[in-house]
């Protein structure tokens, strides 16, 4: 009990103190994980509501594979981005390997599937008759779209927040393609395990409280988002 | 509506600044200081090294020396020994700090390794429960190790080809024993983890003296029960990847990197190190 109040007077020092590290640490861990949400969201948006919305030859077994990638062990892929980047790998000339980017690279292939999966979901449980309706009252196909993204703009949100829990809580694969670099890639979540490892447990709470908060206040914004009411 | 639009526009816009703010940024706010001058933009080098070394916090003190020396950008990773050796062997390192002799010696004979040279040493040690139930002591850690077997004490073994765990395989060797039963826990972690296990579990296990110093106060079910002796010795190497043997490798700031180490104030630096926090030092000389 004490070492949590001991890890929150940390964590509320450590804010205060204005402590450049922890200030670097954390600056480096949201924009990673909001830069993998908005690249995921971007491709993965589009790419469910078509997936929601047409019907082609396969489609079935794209799918499959999505809702597959939507349970991958980050660490695999971590271990996957790891052989691709390595100098000895397909993509070792561009040294991506122990960079932001490459964190960046783990969290999008283990986010895109949920983002994708989820919006398709919510779009294939669209009625035909719903669609019929919105095509009787003559609407382009823009249009359609428009009213449905409104329309399911909850179901959307949870994609996206789906996806960025994912993110935000990634430790395995971004130790493994980030290297954990002091200055570099170090993130909330690698630091933890790091301090954890060294012991400093009070350190290592410290950073869950800033980590919880910073997930909190995101999560936050999107779901007030979510969850207004349009004024119509 | 019109409040709806501007918070997701600020989000938005939010998203949009973070993304445009490059890496420079972080860059920033870990440099102590900005040069007047426009230097050219610094190499990279990557140094393979081991958990322990990472986590007893020399190299925090060592990496940034040398970075501004020499103009250059460690990306320092911190593996288990034997992953370190094997980034060597692929070329996915420039330069390793690494602290198990005998499979060292295998890398520098196959010719994956060169500029081979000894750094520093310290110590490990024999860590047990405070009761100390198999009643092992003095110096002789082989005695120590054969005495566990026989009483089949719990040993906390690091079990992840790290340098710690090559040491402690090659006492049970030397003592003709392969440990195995329900006695014997592996953790596959790292020395910190390593201990809280063998602090939660009041087992022995052996670490190397700065780890122990550094986490004793967490943990208050242990005691050190065997130390010194020469069969404890820790000893640490540093070598360059062999270029000749794969593209990529940044062999010039490697060669620098090598010479920093055995260098006489660096040798200072490392002596030095933890005198203050702990009235002893983690590290000593140790060049050839």
């Amino acid at each position: 009990m004490e070492l949590l109040i001991d890890g929150l007077k940390k964590a509320i020092e450590m804010i205060f103190s204005g402590d450049r590290e922890v200030f670097a640490i954390t600056w480096l861990t949201l924009k990673v994980c909001l830069i993998s949400i908005l690249i995921s969201t971007l491709i993965g948006l589009p790419l469910g509501i078509l997936l929601g919305l047409t019907r082609f030859k396969g489609r079935r077994l794209f799918l499959l594979f999505i809702n597959i990638g939507m349970g991958l062990p980050p660490v695999v892929a971590g271990l996957w981005i790891t052989m691709l980047l390595w100098r000895s790998g397909p993509l070792g000339d561009l040294t991506l390997l122990y960079s932001p980017t490459a964190i960046v690279m783990a969290q999008i292939l283990v986010s895109l599937p949920i983002v994708t999966s989820l919006t398709c979901t919510a779009f294939q449980q669209i009625s035909d008759k719903m669609l019929l309706q919105i095509k009787a009252l003559g609407a382009t196909k823009i249009q359609t779209l428009v009213i449905l993204i409104k329309q399911l703009k909850i179901a959307i949100f949870a994609a996206v927040m789906a996806g960025f829990g994912r993110v935000i809580a990634e430790v395995g694969a971004a130790m493994m393609v980030g290297g954990n670099i002091q200055g570099d890639t170090r993130i909330l979540t690698t630091t933890i395990v790091m301090e954890v490892s060294k012991g400093n447990f009070d350190i290592a709470l410290a950073l869950s409280f800033i980590l919880l908060s910073v997930a909190l206040l995101i999560t936050a914004v999107l779901t007030f988002l979510q969850q207004r009411k349009r004024i119509s | 509506m019109k409040k709806n639009r501007f918070l997701i526009a600020l989000f938005a816009l939010m998203l949009l600044v973070l993304s445009a703010c490059g890496n420079s940024d972080t860059k920033d706010a870990a440099a102590k200081e900005k040069k007047p001058a426009p230097k050219p933009a610094p190499t990279e080098m990557i140094l393979a090294t081991t958990t322990s070394t990472q986590d007893s916090g020399l190299l925090d003190v060592l990496v940034p020396m040398f970075e501004k020396e020499n103009n250059v950008k460690v990306k320092t990773i911190a593996v288990g020994t034997g992953q370190a050796l094997e980034m060597g062997t692929k070329g996915e390192a420039d330069v390793l700090l690494v602290h198990a002799p005998a499979s060292e010696k295998a890398v520098v004979d196959a010719g994956d390794a060169i500029n081979y040279k000894r750094v520093m040493y310290n110590d490990f040690i024999l860590v047990g429960p405070k009761d100390n139930p198999a009643g092992v002591s003095g110096n002789d850690i082989k005695a120590a190790f054969k005495a566990l077997a026989d009483t089949k004490s719990t040993f906390v073994s690091r079990g992840d080809d790290s340098g710690t765990h090559k040491k402690e395989l090659g006492i049970w060797t030397a003592d003709n024993i392969q440990p195995a039963g329900d006695w014997y826990v592996s953790t596959g972690q790292g020395m910190g983890q390593t201990l809280q296990v063998a602090a939660e579990k009041k087992g022995y296990v052996l670490t190397d003296r700065a780890t122990w110093l550094a986490q004793e106060k967490n943990l208050d079910t242990l005691k050190i029960v065997v130390e010194g002796g020469n069969d404890l010795m820790n000893i640490y190497h540093v070598m360059q990847v062999n270029p000749e043997k794969h593209d990529k490798i940044n062999s010039k700031d490697a060669e620098k990197f090598v010479n920093f180490m055995v260098d006489s104030k660096t040798q200072d630096v490392i002596e030095n190190f933890g005198k203050k926090e702990y009235g002893q030092s983690l590290f000593f000389k140790y060049t050839e």
